[in-house]
C-alpha cells in the first residue's frame, strides 16, 4: 500500500479507543455494540463455530478473516438469527437476541448483506431501495389499496433513497432492473438497500468478492463513510489488502474458534495467523507490504 | 361445416361464464403464484370452500343463502391457514406438494358418505341459487328471455351470472392491481425474487406469505361461488385437480405477474377451448377416415381437444414463456 491514510475525526476515535484493548482473542473493548458469549454451532458431528467470547466496538470497523471453512459466514448468520446456535447467548446495544427473529433485528438497528448478492432482479433498482425503508405504513394489506395512506411516506422514501443511490454512483441506473447491473453494481446496491434500514450496526459478507479493482476502491470508500457517519461495521472479507486498508480492527478465526486478535498491523505479523492461513512451514506473509 | 356456429359459439366462450370463473380463480392464483411465488396447487381446493359455503346455507344450515358469501370465505381463510402454517417457512415445492394434497383432501371430504348430511355426499348440493336468481328478477332480467344480439346471445338466467361475474372479475383486478402497485405488493414480488434478502430488511416474511395465500385463496373462493350459481349446483368433482391446472394453464397462457394476463389468459383459453370443441366437432360429424382405416369418431373429439391444448402450452412455453402479456424483458432475469 504505502499511502499515508489521513482519518477523520470519529475514525480517529475508534482507533483510538481500540489501541489501548488488549491483543488476543475474545479481548473486552471499551464500548462494545456487540457481544457474544458462548456460541456453538454443530452440523452433525461437525462443529462450525464455537466461539467463547466476542465484542465488536462501537464505531469502528472490524473484520472478520480467516481460510475458508473457518466458519465466518456461519457466525455472522448465528449473529443475525438466519440460524439458531445449539448454545450461546448474544447481545446488541446491551438487547439480548437469542430470542429474536430474524426479520426483526433490522427495526432493532442491525442489518446484514449477503455473499452471494440478493439483488431481486425482477424489481427495479428504486424498487430495491425503497424496500430497504422500515415501518412502512403501505406495506399493511389493509392500507395497500388506498394510496392516500401512504403516498407521503412513498415520497420520502424515494427521496432519501436517490439520494443513497447519487451516493454510490448508481443514480443513472435508477430505473433498469436489478437484473440489468453487474456483479459489483448488485454489490453496491445491495450495501445501499442495507442503509435504507436506517442500520447502527452493518454486517457485510465478502463485500469484494467479484468486484473488480477498480470498483474495490471506491466501495472501500463506502464503507469507511459507514463508520465516518457514525455506523459500527462488521465485515467478513478474503481480501486481505482490503482488510488492511480499511479495517480498525481485525479478527481472525480457523476452525470455528477465534484465534486472534488486534490492529491490522499486529494481524499481519501474527505467526498464528500466518499458520492458519498457509499452514505452518510457510515463511511469507500475506499481508506483507509491497 | 357450420362455420357461422363455429364462430358464434367461440365468440361466446371467449366472454362466457367458463372464462368469468376461471379470470377470478387466477387472479387469486396470480397473487400467489405470479406475485409472490407460491406455488399454490390447490386451487381447486379454495374454490369448493366457495361452493359448499353456499351450498350448505340450503343444505345444512337452513339458513339464508347470502351467508353462504361470509361463511365461504371463512371456510376459504381456515383452509388457508391450515395450508400455509405448516408449510409456509419451507421451500416453494413443498407448499407446491401440500397443496394438491390439500384440495385433494377437500374433495375426498366432501364427497365422502360419512359426512353426507353436510356436504351432500357425491351428489352434491342442488337447489340453493333461488336468491340469487330472483335477484336477477329484481333488476328486470327475466330468467327465460333471450338478451343480446349475433353472436352474444344468451338467457336471462345467463346473463345474470354473467353480469355480475365480470363485475367482480372487473372489481379483483382493480383490487389486485392497486396492491401491487403499493409497497405491500413490492415486499411481495421481493419475497418472490429471494425471501432471506426481504427477511434481512426486517419483513416478516411468514406473514407475507400467509396474507398473499390467503387473499389469493379468497378470491379463488368467489370464484367457485360464481362457477356454483351458474350450474345452480355443487359437485364435488368439479373441484379436482385438473380444475386447478386448466386455471394454472390460463393463468400462464396470459402471462404472469399481471392482472390483464389472468383475466385475457383466461378468456382465451375458452375462446380457444370452445373453437377447437366446435371445429372438431364439425369435422368428425361423419367419422373420419383414409380407406377404411377411421381416424377419428366423434366421441374422441374431448380427447384431441385436450391434446392440442397441451401442445399449444409446450409451444407456447417454447416460444413466448412470458405469455401473452408478459414482460420479456423481465423473464431475461431469471436469477433462479
Amino acid at each position: 500500500m504505502g499511502v499515508e491514510r489521513t482519518y477523520g475525526e470519529v475514525a480517529t476515535r475508534a482507533r483510538q479507543s481500540l489501541r489501548d484493548v488488549e491483543r488476543g482473542a475474545g479481548a473486552r473493548k471499551p464500548n462494545p455494540i456487540l457481544t457474544a458469549d458462548n456460541i456453538r454451532r454443530e452440523f452433525g458431528g461437525i462443529i462450525a463455530v464455537d466461539v467463547d467470547h466476542f465484542e465488536v466496538q462501537e464505531g469502528s470497523i472490524t473484520a472478520l478473516i480467516g481460510p475458508n471453512g473457518a466458519g465466518k459466514t456461519t457466525f455472522f448468520n448465528l449473529l443475525t438469527g438466519f440460524d439458531q446456535p445449539n448454545s450461546g447467548t448474544w447481545t446488541f446495544q446491551g438487547k439480548d437476541m437469542s430470542k429474536v427473529a430474524s426479520h426483526r433485528t433490522a427495526a432493532l438497528g442491525m442489518v446484514r448483506t449477503f455473499q452471494l448478492t440478493k439483488s431481486l432482479t425482477k424489481l427495479s433498482v428504486i424498487e430495491n431501495m425503497r424496500l430497504g425503508a422500515t415501518d412502512q405504513k403501505g406495506e399493511k394489506w389493509w392500507n395497500g389499496l388506498f394510496s392516500a395512506v401512504w403516498k407521503g411516506q412513498e415520497d420520502e422514501i424515494t427521496e432519501r433513497s436517490d439520494e443513497l443511490l447519487t451516493r454510490f454512483q448508481m443514480g443513472h441506473m435508477r430505473d433498469e432492473y436489478a437484473g440489468a447491473l453487474s456483479g459489483g453494481q448488485r454489490k453496491l446496491l445491495e450495501m445501499a438497500r442495507a442503509l435504507m434500514t436506517n442500520p447502527t450496526l452493518v454486517m457485510l459478507d465478502e463485500p469484494m468478492a467479484g468486484v473488480n479493482p477498480a470498483l474495490k476502491q471506491s466501495l472501500n470508500e463506502h464503507i469507511r463513510g459507514l463508520r465516518d457517519q457514525g455506523m459500527t461495521v462488521l465485515f467478513v472479507e478474503h481480501d486481505m489488502d482490503m482488510v488492511h486498508d480499511v479495517s480498525d480492527w481485525v479478527i481472525v478465526m480457523a476452525e470455528g474458534r477465534i484465534i486472534a486478535e488486534g490492529t491490522p498491523d499486529d494481524i499481519a505479523k501474527n505467526s498464528a495467523v500466518i499458520d492458519a492461513y498457509l499452514g505452518t512451514r510457510q515463511g511469507q506473509s500475506l499481508l506483507e507490504e509491497e | 361445416m357450420d362455420w357461422n356456429l363455429i364462430l358464434e359459439n367461440s365468440l361466446k366462450g371467449f366472454v362466457g361464464i367458463n372464462a368469468v370463473y376461471f379470470a377470478i380463480a387466477a387472479l387469486g392464483l396470480n397473487v400467489q403464484f405470479g406475485y409472490t411465488g407460491l406455488l399454490n396447487f390447490g386451487q381447486a381446493g379454495f374454490m369448493a370452500c366457495g361452493a359448499y359455503g353456499l351450498g350448505m346455507t340450503a343444505h345444512y344450515f337452513d339458513i339464508s343463502f347470502w351467508w353462504g358469501i361470509p361463511l365461504g370465505i371463512l371456510f376459504s381463510v381456515v383452509l388457508g391457514l391450515l395450508m400455509g402454517i405448516p408449510t409456509l417457512r419451507l421451500r416453494a415445492d413443498y407448499l407446491a406438494i401440500v397443496t394438491i394434497a390439500t384440495a385433494e383432501i377437500v374433495r375426498l371430504v366432501v364427497r365422502s358418505v360419512k359426512f353426507k348430511t353436510y356436504f351432500g355426499g357425491s351428489d352434491g348440493i342442488n337447489g340453493f341459487s333461488s336468491s340469487f336468481r330472483s335477484l336477477g328478477n329484481d333488476f328486470g332480467i327475466e330468467e327465460s328471455d333471450q338478451y343480446g344480439f349475433w353472436p352474444f346471445k344468451f338467457t336471462g338466467r345467463e346473463l345474470w351470472v354473467l353480469i355480475v361475474g365480470w363485475l367482480i372479475v372487473a372489481i379483483f383486478g382493480f383490487v389486485v392491481y392497486k396492491l401491487m402497485k403499493s409497497p405491500w405488493g413490492r415486499v411481495l414480488k421481493a419475497i418472490r425474487e429471494d425471501e432471506d434478502a426481504v427477511k434481512s430488511l426486517g419483513k416478516n416474511v411468514y406473514s407475507y406469505k400467509m396474507q398473499s395465500l390467503i387473499l389469493g385463496g379468497v378470491i379463488g373462493t368467489v370464484s367457485g361461488m360464481i362457477f356454483a350459481l351458474d350450474r345452480g349446483s355443487v359437485q364435488p368433482d368439479n373441484y379436482s385437480r385438473d380444475l386447478t391446472f386448466y386455471i394454472l394453464t390460463a393463468l400462464v397462457l396470459g402471462g404472469v405477474a399481471k392482472v390483464s394476463g389472468s383475466i385475457v389468459g383466461s378468456m382465451m383459453f375458452w375462446g380457444l377451448f370452445t373453437f377447437m370443441d366446435n371445429f372438431l366437432r364439425q369435422v368428425a360429424k361423419d367419422p373420419v377416415s383414409i380407406g377404411n382405416v377411421t381416424i377419428m369418431k366423434s366421441t374422441q373429439v374431448g380427447q384431441l381437444n385436450f391434446i392440442l391444448i397441451g401442445i399449444t402450452l409446450i409451444l407456447l412455453m417454447v416460444y413466448r414463456p412470458q405469455g401473452v402479456f408478459g414482460n420479456r424483458k423481465e423473464m431475461a432475469f431469471d436469477g433462479r
